[in-house]
C-alpha cells in the first residue's frame, strides 16, 4: 500500500523537483553571485543584489506594481461579483454563461492583448468611431498609460474572480436569503449582511487568484503600458535582457515570490478553514 | 387597518405551477392568539400555503389578509409575519445574539438590548449569546430560530415542521415547551406538520390538507373523532374498515362471549397479538375476511392465536362520512 502510494506520487514529485524546485535553487544561487560582463553570472558570492532592492527607484516600481495589481483586483471584484450573482441565479442558462466567461481562454493571451491595442490606439476603433461621430476632434489617450494596463489586467483575469465567486454563491443556502427577507431585510441589506459575508471564502480565493498574476504581470504592462508603465515583471525581464544583470533579476524574482508567500500566509491566517 | 376578528384570512387562495397545482382554493380563517396547525402528508400543499403567507411565493389567485388588509402583493420584508424554517436557516457567520438582533436592526427599534435579553430568557438561551450556530445543539438552534422571530412580535408566527430535525426523544419535550411559549407570548402560531400526534397535542384547531385542498378544519377532538372524509380518518390514526364503517382500534373491543344486543358485533378468529408496552394490539380476522386490530389494555387476559372471539364496538364510536 505504501509502495503504491509512493509510485502514484512519483510523477508529481518529479515535476515539482525538476520544473519548480531545481529552477528555484538555481535562481537562489544566481541571486547571490556577481554580474557577468556579457550577461550571465560570475564569482564572487555577494549579497549586493539584495542591497540594491532598497534603492528608491526599485521600491517605487514595486509600489506601482502593488497598487496597479490591487486596483485591478478591486475592479475585478466589483465587476465579477454582480456577474457571478447573476449567473448563479440564471437557472438552466448557468452553463451557457459560464462558458461565455471562459470563452476568451480559447485564443492566445498575446493575441487578445494585441486586439486591445487595436481598439485603444489613436487610430483604433474607439477613437475613430468617436471622431466619425463628431464627439472628439483629437484622439483620446487610451493606450500606453496605467489605465490601459489596468483595463488589460482586469480583462485578462476577470474569469479567475468570477469562477470562485460563482462557486460560493452557487453553494449558498437559499433559505438564508429567505430568512433574511423574512426578518425584514430589504434586498440590499440581505446582500450586505448575508450574501457578501457568506461569500467571503470566494472573495478571498478570487482576490488571490487575480492579485498574484497581476502583481507579476509582464506582457500586459509591456504592450498596453508602453515603455512608461513599468511593473515589477518588466523590471525582472529587463535585468535578464537589456540590463544583463542576472543576479539582480534573480534577487527581484525571489523578493516578489517572498512577498506573495507572505501575503498568502496572511490570508490563510485570517481564514479558519485555510485557503480555499 | 380594518378591524377583523381574524388575524389571518386566506380567501380562495390557489398556487398553480406549470406542472402541478400545489394549492387549490384554500379558505382559512385564523383567530388572534390561536395555535393553528396545517396537517398533511408531504406534497399536500401545506408548506406552499405557509410560503404564500410568508411572501416567498405569490398566489396564482385569491387573497391573503393580515389584520383585514390585503398582503398578497407585499414582499416578505414588508409583512409582519415571521417564519421558523425547517432547517432553522440560522446565519452561520453571526452569533446567537446577532442572529436574534438581525430583524430588530432592520427596522427602527428601541430597547434592543432589553428585548433580546427578554427573549433569551423566554427560550432559555441566556449565556449562549456569543456562541455561533455551529457551536450549539440542535434543540438550542431551534430555540434561536424561534427567538429570532418572536423578538419581532409578528402578527403570525409561521412554523415549518420545526420539530422534524430534532431527535424523537427531544421532540416530545420541545412540543410542550413550544405550546407553553405560545401561551405565554399570546402570538398566533401557524404550524405546519406531517405528524398527526404533534398537530393533535399542540393545536387549538387544525386543518387537514391533501392534494392541495383543505379536507377539514376543526378542533383536535372534532377532526379525530368526527373526520369528514376517509382520508382525514386514516391520516389522523389507524382505522379498521368494517362493512364500510370505520372504527378506531381503541374503540374496537374483543370478547370471548357474544356481547349484548344494541352493540355491533362480529365473530372473528384471533390471528396474533403484539405487545406494545402500554397496550396490546390484538389482530383478528372477521368471518368476511377483513383483518381488524383491537387495542386492549395489557391488564386484560391474553388472547391466543386461532381462538374464536367476538369483535364489537359501540355505534357511537363509528366514524361516519358524508
Amino acid at each position: 500500500m505504501r509502495r503504491l502510494r509512493a509510485w502514484f506520487l512519483a510523477p508529481s514529485w518529479t515535476v515539482m523537483l525538476l520544473l519548480f524546485l531545481a529552477p528555484l535553487a538555481i535562481i537562489l544561487a544566481y541571486s547571490f553571485e556577481s554580474r557577468g560582463t556579457y550577461g550571465g553570472i560570475s564569482l564572487p558570492w555577494t549579497a549586493e543584489s539584495y542591497q540594491r532592492l532598497a534603492d528608491p527607484i526599485y521600491l517605487a516600481i514595486l509600489w506601482r506594481s502593488v497598487w496597479i495589481a490591487a486596483l485591478s483586483t478591486l475592479v475585478c471584484l466589483l465587476l465579477g461579483f454582480p456577474l457571478a450573482l447573476f449567473i448563479s441565479r440564471s437557472g438552466n442558462r448557468k452553463n451557457l454563461y459560464l462558458s461565455l466567461v471562459i470563452l476568451p481562454f480559447w485564443t492566445s493571451f498575446l493575441i487578445r492583448t494585441y486586439a486591445w491595442m487595436f481598439l485603444l490606439r489613436d487610430t483604433g476603433l474607439i477613437n475613430t468611431a468617436l471622431e466619425k461621430l463628431g464627439l472628439i476632434h483629437d484622439p483620446l489617450p487610451l493606450l500606453y498609460n496605467d489605465g490601459a494596463v489596468i483595463l488589460g489586467l482586469v480583462y485578462s483575469y476577470l474569469p479567475f474572480m468570477v469562477l470562485p465567486l460563482y462557486a460560493t454563491l452557487e453553494r449558498l443556502d437559499r433559505t438564508l436569503l429567505e430568512a433574511s427577507a423574512d426578518l425584514g431585510a430589504r434586498p440590499w441589506a440581505t446582500l450586505a449582511h448575508i450574501t457578501v459575508p457568506l461569500c467571503a471564502p470566494g472573495i478571498r480565493a478570487g482576490a488571490i487568484l487575480v492579485f498574484i498574476p497581476c502583481l507579476g504581470a509582464y506582457l500586459t504592462p509591456d504592450l498596453l503600458g508602453g515603455g512608461k508603465s513599468v511593473m515589477i515583471g518588466n523590471l525582472i525581464q529587463n535585468q535578464f535582457t537589456t540590463a544583463r544583470d542576472w543576479p539582480f533579476g534573480a534577487a527581484i524574482s525571489l523578493a516578489l515570490m517572498a512577498m506573495v508567500m507572505a501575503l498568502l500566509w496572511l490570508f490563510a491566517r485570517r481564514t479558519p478553514e485555510g485557503l480555499v | 387597518m380594518k378591524s377583523s376578528p381574524f388575524v389571518l384570512e386566506l380567501r380562495e387562495v390557489s398556487k398553480h405551477y406549470p406542472t402541478h397545482r400545489a394549492v387549490t382554493k384554500l379558505d382559512l380563517e385564523i383567530a388572534r392568539g390561536e395555535f393553528f396547525s396545517l396537517l398533511g402528508p408531504s406534497g399536500c400543499g401545506k408548506t406552499t400555503s405557509l410560503r404564500l403567507v410568508a411572501g416567498f411565493e405569490e398566489p396564482t389567485s385569491g387573497e391573503i389578509l393580515l389584520n383585514g388588509a390585503s398582503i398578497q402583493h407585499l414582499k416578505p420584508y414588508q409583512r409582519n409575519v415571521s417564519t421558523v424554517f425547517q432547517n432553522y436557516a440560522l446565519f452561520p457567520h453571526l452569533t446567537v445574539r446577532e442572529n436574534i438582533e438581525f430583524g430588530l436592526r432592520r427596522r427602527p427599534q428601541n430597547h434592543i438590548e432589553k428585548r433580546v435579553a427578554d427573549v433569551l430568557d423566554l427560550v432559555q438561551l441566556a449565556g449562549k449569546e456569543v456562541r455561533f450556530p455551529s457551536q450549539i445543539s440542535g434543540g438550542e438552534r431551534q430555540r434561536v430560530a424561534l427567538a429570532r422571530s418572536l423578538v419581532l412580535t409578528p402578527d403570525v408566527l409561521l412554523l415549518d415542521e420545526p420539530l422534524s430535525a430534532l431527535d424523537p426523544n427531544l421532540r416530545k419535550q420541545v412540543r410542550a415547551e413550544l405550546k407553553q411559549i405560545q401561551r405565554q407570548v399570546g402570538i398566533t402560531f401557524l404550524f405546519v406538520t406531517h405528524d398527526q400526534e404533534e398537530a393533535l397535542s399542540m393545536s387549538d384547531r387544525l386543518g387537514v390538507m391533501s392534494g392541495g385542498e383543505l379536507q377539514q378544519v376543526g378542533t383536535p377532538e372534532e377532526v379525530y373523532l368526527r373526520p369528514r372524509t376517509r382520508f382525514v380518518a386514516s391520516f389522523l390514526g389507524a382505522v379498521n374498515w368494517i362493512d364500510d364503517v370505520g372504527v378506531r382500534p381503541e374503540a374496537t373491543r374483543i370478547a370471548r362471549a357474544a356481547p349484548n344486543s344494541g352493540i355491533r358485533s362480529h365473530p372473528a378468529k384471533v390471528a396474533h397479538s403484539t405487545f406494545l408496552g402500554n397496550c396490546l394490539h390484538v389482530e383478528a380476522r372477521l368471518a368476511g375476511g377483513q383483518q381488524v386490530v383491537a387495542e386492549v389494555s395489557r391488564f386484560i387476559e391474553n388472547f391466543n392465536p386461532n381462538e374464536s372471539v367476538f369483535v364489537w364496538w359501540r355505534p357511537e364510536d363509528e366514524l361516519r362520512f358524508l
